[in-house]
């Protein structure tokens, strides 16, 4: 972090002996909004344990004595063939094929964070550019992508994503072989249908950037629309950017579990949370734990990330609040109001 | 206003066959599997499968086979045929359409019925521990999945397996025609499930939209002319605050009545349009899941329509749209 921590003033304070002012960085101002956040900031300590969890699952399995996520013990199941709860052996118990819970929990935390992370990246390099593009050429580029934006928001996304599933289930995948079922599909999906929300809000933000000042001067000393848009522009929308992302992660972590609750996720034996829940269906009377324990993992980490979301919206945005701008009809709305403000 | 109207609706019209073309396209490029041979079954000749291939038109261009998809859906309203039904799409889909309506707008009016006072409350105590406390609530909901908590409310209370049996539980349900309490019941849970992310939204919404409007200088100009506060909140302050909870309804009731209920419907087991979709996946059905994402789309189209319209007779100043 940089310290641009400047005292401003400071000689002259000394001989007056008043208070003296200091200007405080960005980032600085952000961390003192955002710390004071109780909630958040338990939130953020969460989710950096939770990351820290997923790396390290397998030395963690080794480590607590926990058998690996496959493994299945036959001799936790009862006379009935059915599951055993929380024992000393397994913590959290074990699902019908014996296999221990806590594990393939700690397993899932990789799918869940690896799924949202790397699904929000890309929906996020395509909203951006999609959103800078459209903003800023306005005109028929804006056009073609704000209508294709509407084209794809009519496309009902858990059918569709179901659809895709399964058809890369049979033969040999989709598009020739590239896409397999599984993960790289569930990525791909997610990726394909979450962009929309932030290509329209980057774009109303484009909109009001591209007519101030600093981009007319940007543009009056010949510089390239590239440069204007990726040097000038981009990094003035760093924390709507940020804000947006971050809350576009937990609709990201449900959406995977809810594709693998459907069947069509992440395919066994590999453990995914939503895939649990799934598995539980048929024997959650029976066994509660394996109900349980992947749900309360999911509900924290996306409770985790909302709270996260929300706190740095507040902390980089306090006045945008409010930004509807993703809504059909109401980015129109938003920009009437703040003309009618000037 | 009529003009407005005419050019969404013909926009909408528009969107509906650029809905159309990418599902075609979604859905004829990406499976590598030969749809003749998945028709054909396990133990069919060579010869039947050309048969198959002939009767269903694939072994002409891809253009024309666009073009006969297209003419179907607007001059037939033919959806496409199912394999493992050997039946329609369109009539399935009109089979299974009555439990998606009745879980949606019943869900539909619980949340607004929640969500709405909720938020008002909220907006008018902000800051409040009442106000803080809904709020961790609210989120806490959202970020719950649907089919977990479905899961855990036949956990506690369906009557077959529940720890408190004292509700249906999965797999009862009874059309409207078998009489309004036998429909009702099975339904509590269902609706209530579906209901609960979306009331805490909706409350969440209305909440930060409430307070800033409740900080402009009509409202100050309500309360100075004497008008109580119960007034000055619900003809001034909530009325302009509804409008983005309006939209959001309309998405939600298209996107519902589209498909997105299928994890509510897998969960308790309610024969709607996401359970036929769900059945279609073992059985590589894909000419039905497409009849259907095409069919929800048109829903989303239609309400997103609705949703404009509503929105700029509520605020006309959005009437002078470019589009």
């Amino acid at each position: 972090m940089t310290q641009a921590v400047e005292t401003l003033g400071a000689v002259a304070a000394e001989d007056l002996d008043a208070p003296v002012i200091q200007a405080r960085s960005t980032r600085e101002l952000f961390w003192r909004r955002f710390k004071d956040d109780r909630l958040a900031l338990g939130a953020l300590i969460y989710l950096g344990l939770l990351v820290l969890l997923a790396i390290l699952a397998p030395v963690l399995v080794d480590l607590l004595g926990v058998p690996p996520p496959n493994e299945r013990d036959i001799e936790s199941l009862d006379a009935f063939g059915l599951p055993t709860g929380p024992s000393p052996d397994h913590w959290l118990g074990v699902d019908q094929l014996g296999r221990d819970v806590l594990s393939r929990i700690l397993y899932g935390a990789r799918i869940s964070l690896l799924v949202a992370f790397s699904a929000t990246a890309i929906a996020s390099l395509i909203g951006v550019i999609a959103g800078l593009l459209s903003g800023y050429f306005r005109g028929w580029t804006d056009t073609i992508i704000s209508r294709g934006v509407d084209v794809l928001l009519a496309i009902p996304y858990l059918l569709l994503a179901t659809g895709l599933a399964a058809a890369c289930s049979f033969g040999n995948g989709c598009l020739g072989g590239l896409l397999k079922p599984g993960l790289a599909v569930v990525i791909f999906v997610i990726a394909v249908t979450s962009w929309t929300y932030l290509a329209r809000i980057v774009r109303g933000q484009t909109l009001s950037l591209r007519e101030k000042e600093f981009v007319d001067a940007a543009r009056s000393v010949g510089a390239s629309n590239r440069r204007i848009i990726f040097r000038e522009m981009l990094p003035n929308l760093t924390a709507p950017i940020i804000v947006y992302s971050t809350i576009l992660i937990p609709s990201v972590i449900l959406y995977e579990a809810a594709l693998s609750f459907l069947g069509v996720g992440i395919q066994p034996p590999a453990a995914s949370w939503g895939q649990m829940i799934s598995d539980a269906t048929d024997i959650f009377d029976a066994a509660w734990w394996y109900l349980l324990f992947p749900g309360l993992a999911l509900v924290s980490t996306v409770l985790a990330f909302n709270l996260v979301g929300d706190a740095l919206q507040d902390a980089l945005q306090p006045k945008a609040r409010r930004n509807r701008s993703w809504l059909p009809g109401q980015s129109k709305k938003d920009e009437i109001e703040k003309e009618e403000s000037q | 206003m009529l003009e407005y109207i005419l050019r969404r609706v013909l926009w909408g019209v528009a969107m509906l066959f650029l809905v159309s073309g990418v599902i075609f396209v979604i859905f004829y490029l990406l499976p590598s599997a030969d749809p003749a041979t998945l028709r054909a079954g396990r133990q069919a000749s060579p010869d039947q499968i050309e048969r198959i291939r002939e009767s269903l038109g694939l072994d002409r261009p891809v253009f024309i086979q666009y073009v006969d998809y297209m003419k179907q859906i607007f001059f037939h309203f033919d959806f496409g045929y199912s394999y493992q039904y050997e039946t329609s799409v369109s009539s399935l889909i009109f089979d299974r359409l009555g439990p998606t309506a009745s879980l949606t707008f019943g869900a539909a009016i619980l949340w607004l019925l929640m969500g709405i006072p909720i938020g008002i409350i909220s907006a008018v105590r902000a800051r409040s521990l009442l106000d803080r406390s809904t709020m961790v609530i609210s989120l806490a909901l959202i970020s719950a999945p649907v089919f977990w908590l479905g899961l855990i409310s036949l956990y506690l209370f369906a009557d077959d397996i529940g720890l408190i049996p004292i509700l249906p539980g999965a797999g009862s349900y009874e059309p409207l025609s078998a009489g309004p309490i036998a429909w009702a019941g099975p339904l509590i849970l269902p609706w209530t499930v579906l209901a609960a992310a979306s009331a805490a939204v909706y409350a969440r919404y209305l909440r930060s939209d409430m307070i800033d409007v409740m900080g402009e200088d009509y409202i100050r100009t309500a309360r100075a002319k004497g008008l109580p506060e119960r007034k000055v909140v619900m003809k001034h302050g909530v009325r302009s605050a509804i409008t983005p909870v309006i939209t959001l309804l309309g998405l939600d009731i298209g996107v519902l009545l589209a498909g997105n209920a299928i994890l509510t419907e897998s969960v308790f087991n309610i024969p709607g349009v996401g359970r036929l979709v769900l059945d279609a996946i073992d059985k590589a059905d894909l000419p039905l899941i497409q009849g259907v994402t095409l069919f929800g789309a048109f829903f989303i189209v239609i309400f997103n329509l609705v949703v404009d319209i509503a929105y700029a007779y509520l605020d006309p100043r959005v009437r002078y749209d470019d589009l």
